[in-house]
């Protein structure tokens, strides 16, 4: 025999070993394989039954589903008490919103549903008008609907140096000329400022011109249909409760947190030491301070600090404080992904002569946010869950709607209490749940490319 | 030197008392360099003698401390403006390709024509498809970076720089990242550039292919240019103690 070899013959590639599949196969070889495995699956089985049974009792085998008030759960000692739930669900939806006017809380909700669904599915049509009729339309539209909108604007900036509602008291469909008339000209006193200062740094004038104008435009935009009069009763939010908050905060909390975080962790990384100093002051401050003490600093102390008359409505306070709080989180959650995105990156952007924003928002950020999407989705659910401290501030959430409910004599039973903790922890997990699992399917995508890439290989 | 680059005269790039440090290392040390239109150099040298950072420095990716970059007529300064316009005209290939993973190869050839030179978006894919065509995988067009062999990955590199029409082109190790059986298809497509008269500077230790594109080659220790001269006096006398001991320990 030499050493030398030459193959002759190129072996036919072979099944991998190991391939039995179907349902019995996998109980034989996961659950019943040794008398090691037998054993464990018989002590699991166990203890989900013991542990299952007595919650299956409570919510369903045990549980009261029909009655008027307390006497059909009274003698129910280990089953739940739906009726309670049932009799008092308005309350744990809407709060005390009148309720004559559900239905303006009701389309907010469908409006809501409507425009997340197709957003959340990557291959329904239309992006781009979604995402704008979601994060444009729909907050002003819900704002409108939930306050009744109206906001009869008096001044902007120049009214307060200057009584223009003197000379023009001319009011169209709920929108006051005079307040306009300030618009129009303190917007445009403003535009032409920053459109001199930056022309002193080197910025030609027709393109702040036209950017300033044009962002003042579309906050008109905005205001306009808040100011004018639609016809609807105005509902004050400490009538609002339930539900109804716990979505508004954290709607409001998730979608403002993400441009928030990303601002601040791009700031945090900026070559410009006064934006990065800021960057870094805002995120520790806020990361520093509890929540509740971000609430309670907001509602009960900032009036004292504001300027006699400017007086912010007591939810926005707390929306402000929640948005803030999770910006900064998301912050750095979102630095983490930046940190991945590998420096060839930056150097080839820059190569072919595109621009710092450029970089960031088409090559950076959609690598950055892809790598952090279990980290944003995390923080989200936290989110989602921390709205309930707004009860430190007397606004009552679902959760402080359903433990307001206990004290009503008229339900008073062994078991209200844990009925209403049982809704509003299927309410939580339903919600959670669902932005976890959503999480994971975006994940997988974001990772099909790299399997598409397996797959052409052979 | 060909004859293009006669006639037109004008450098392409004029380098000269450059100098950079990092942190306190002195990474290039007086720079003295023009390069006319057409020209190709390969710059070669031990690693760390700074043969990167030169080319880097033509096109802002490192800056320099000392001294005066002029490429196509416009000096390197710290305005944003001309660095951008510089950038727009210098075209680079980098060792790792860099391609960006989450675009697919159409795109990525794509979008800097769409937002920098701000053509229609069919206007860019035409060009796309073109340098891709040239670069022999316009099939690959719609697949991810990932799907790719390095040799291809690096040809598209290639092909999403000339889209934007760089009179300049830097090659910065363009191989080293390559399998051996991928170096050749890379080298063919830049030997193809340099046929056509594209004004090249190539960071290489491909030698034989340096002997057979180059106009001159610049040889680097030390952060300094010990030696230019053309190919063939190069290899067969180089003038350099330096550069005869490098010759020695690369070739054979």
């Amino acid at each position: 025999m030499s050493a030398a070899f030459v193959r002759e013959q190129t072996l036919a590639p072979r099944p991998a070993p190991f391939a039995a599949t179907g349902v019995k196969a996998w109980v034989g070889q996961r659950l019943f394989a040794t008398p090691r495995d037998i054993a464990m699956t018989m002590i699991g089985f166990a203890a989900f039954v013991l542990l299952a049974m007595p919650l299956i009792r409570f919510l369903f085998l045990d549980a009261v589903w029909q009655g008027e008030n307390r006497d059909a759960c009274a003698h129910v000692l280990t089953g739940a008490c739906w009726p309670f739930v049932a009799a008092k669900f308005n309350q744990f939806i809407y709060g005390f919103y009148p309720a004559d006017q559900l239905w303006r809380p009701n389309i907010v909700f469908a409006l809501g549903a409507i425009l997340l669904v197709p957003l959340a599915v990557p291959s329904a049509p239309w992006k781009r008008l979604n995402a704008f009729l979601f994060l444009v339309v729909y907050p002003v539209a819900s704002f409108v609907l939930l306050t009744g909108g109206n906001l009869d604007a008096e001044h902007f900036i120049l009214g307060y140096f200057i009584r223009i509602e003197d000379h023009v008291d001319l009011v169209w469909h709920g929108m006051r000329a005079a307040f306009w008339l300030d618009y129009a000209f303190s917007s445009l006193v403003l535009s032409l400022a920053v459109a001199l200062i930056g022309w002193l740094f080197g910025t030609p004038l027709s393109t702040s011109l036209k950017v300033m104008v044009g962002l003042f435009a579309l906050l008109a935009l905005v205001i306009a249909p808040a100011d004018a009069d639609f016809g609807l009763s105005w509902v004050e939010t400490r009538e609002w409760g339930g539900l109804l908050v716990t979505l508004v905060v954290a709607v409001t909390g998730i979608v403002a947190a993400l441009p928030i975080g990303i601002l601040l962790a791009l700031g945090r990384r900026s070559e410009m030491p006064l934006v990065r100093w800021a960057s870094v002051a805002f995120i520790e401050f806020w990361r520093g301070v509890p929540l509740i003490t971000v609430l309670f600093f907001a509602t009960y102390m900032l009036p004292l600090f504001l300027p006699g008359g400017a007086n912010i409505e007591r939810l926005v306070r707390a929306l402000i404080g929640v948005a803030l709080f999770s910006g900064a989180y998301m912050a750095e959650v979102v630095r983490g992904g930046l940190a991945a995105v590998p420096k060839g990156q930056y150097e080839s952007a820059a190569a072919l002569g595109l621009g710092y924003w450029q970089t960031m928002l088409l090559i950076v950020l959609p690598q950055a946010l892809t790598n952090v999407i279990p980290g944003i989705v995390n923080n989200f659910i936290g989110l989602f869950k921390d709205t309930t401290l707004v009860q430190i501030v007397a606004i009552l959430d679902l959760l402080g709607q359903i433990r307001s409910a206990f004290s009503d004599p008229n339900w008073a039973s062994p078991t209200t209490l844990y009925t209403g903790f049982a809704f509003a922890g299927a309410i939580y997990f339903a919600f959670c749940f669902a932005m976890s699992r959503y999480s994971l399917f975006l994940e997988r995508r974001a990772g099909a490319s790299q399997l598409r890439m397996e797959a052409n290989r052979t | 030197m060909s004859d293009l680059a006669s006639v037109q005269g004008a450098a392409a790039v004029e380098m000269s008392g450059v100098n950079k440090w990092f942190g306190s290392f002195h990474v290039l040390r007086e720079i003295d360099l023009t390069v006319k239109r057409g020209e190709r150099i390969v710059i070669c040298g031990p690693s760390g003698s700074g043969k990167s950072t030169l080319i880097r420095c033509i096109n802002r990716l490192e800056e320099h401390q000392q001294g005066r970059i002029v490429v196509d007529g416009v000096e390197l300064t710290s305005d944003l403006r001309s660095i951008d316009a510089i950038r727009a005209d210098v075209g680079m290939v980098f060792q790792q390709f860099n391609l960006f993973p989450h675009l697919t190869i159409l795109e990525n050839c794509t979008l800097a024509q769409i937002w920098v030179r701000r053509r229609p978006k069919a206007e860019a894919e035409e060009i796309a498809m073109k340098y891709l065509t040239r670069v022999r995988i316009p099939e690959q067009a719609n697949k991810y970076p990932a799907q790719l062999s390095g040799g291809q990955q690096q040809r598209v590199a290639i092909a999403r720089a000339l889209c934007m029409n760089p009179k300049i082109m830097l090659f910065d190790e363009p191989t080293s990242a390559l399998d051996p059986e991928m170096i050749k298809e890379v080298l063919d497509t830049i030997r193809g550039l340099a046929e056509d008269g594209m004004t090249m500077l190539i960071v290489t230790h491909e030698m034989s292919f340096a002997r057979q594109v180059a106009d001159r080659i610049i040889f680097m220790d030390e952060g300094q240019i010990i030696e230019i001269n053309r190919p063939e006096e190069f290899f067969a006398h180089p003038k350099h103690e330096r550069t005869k001991r490098f010759l020695s320990q690369i070739l054979d």
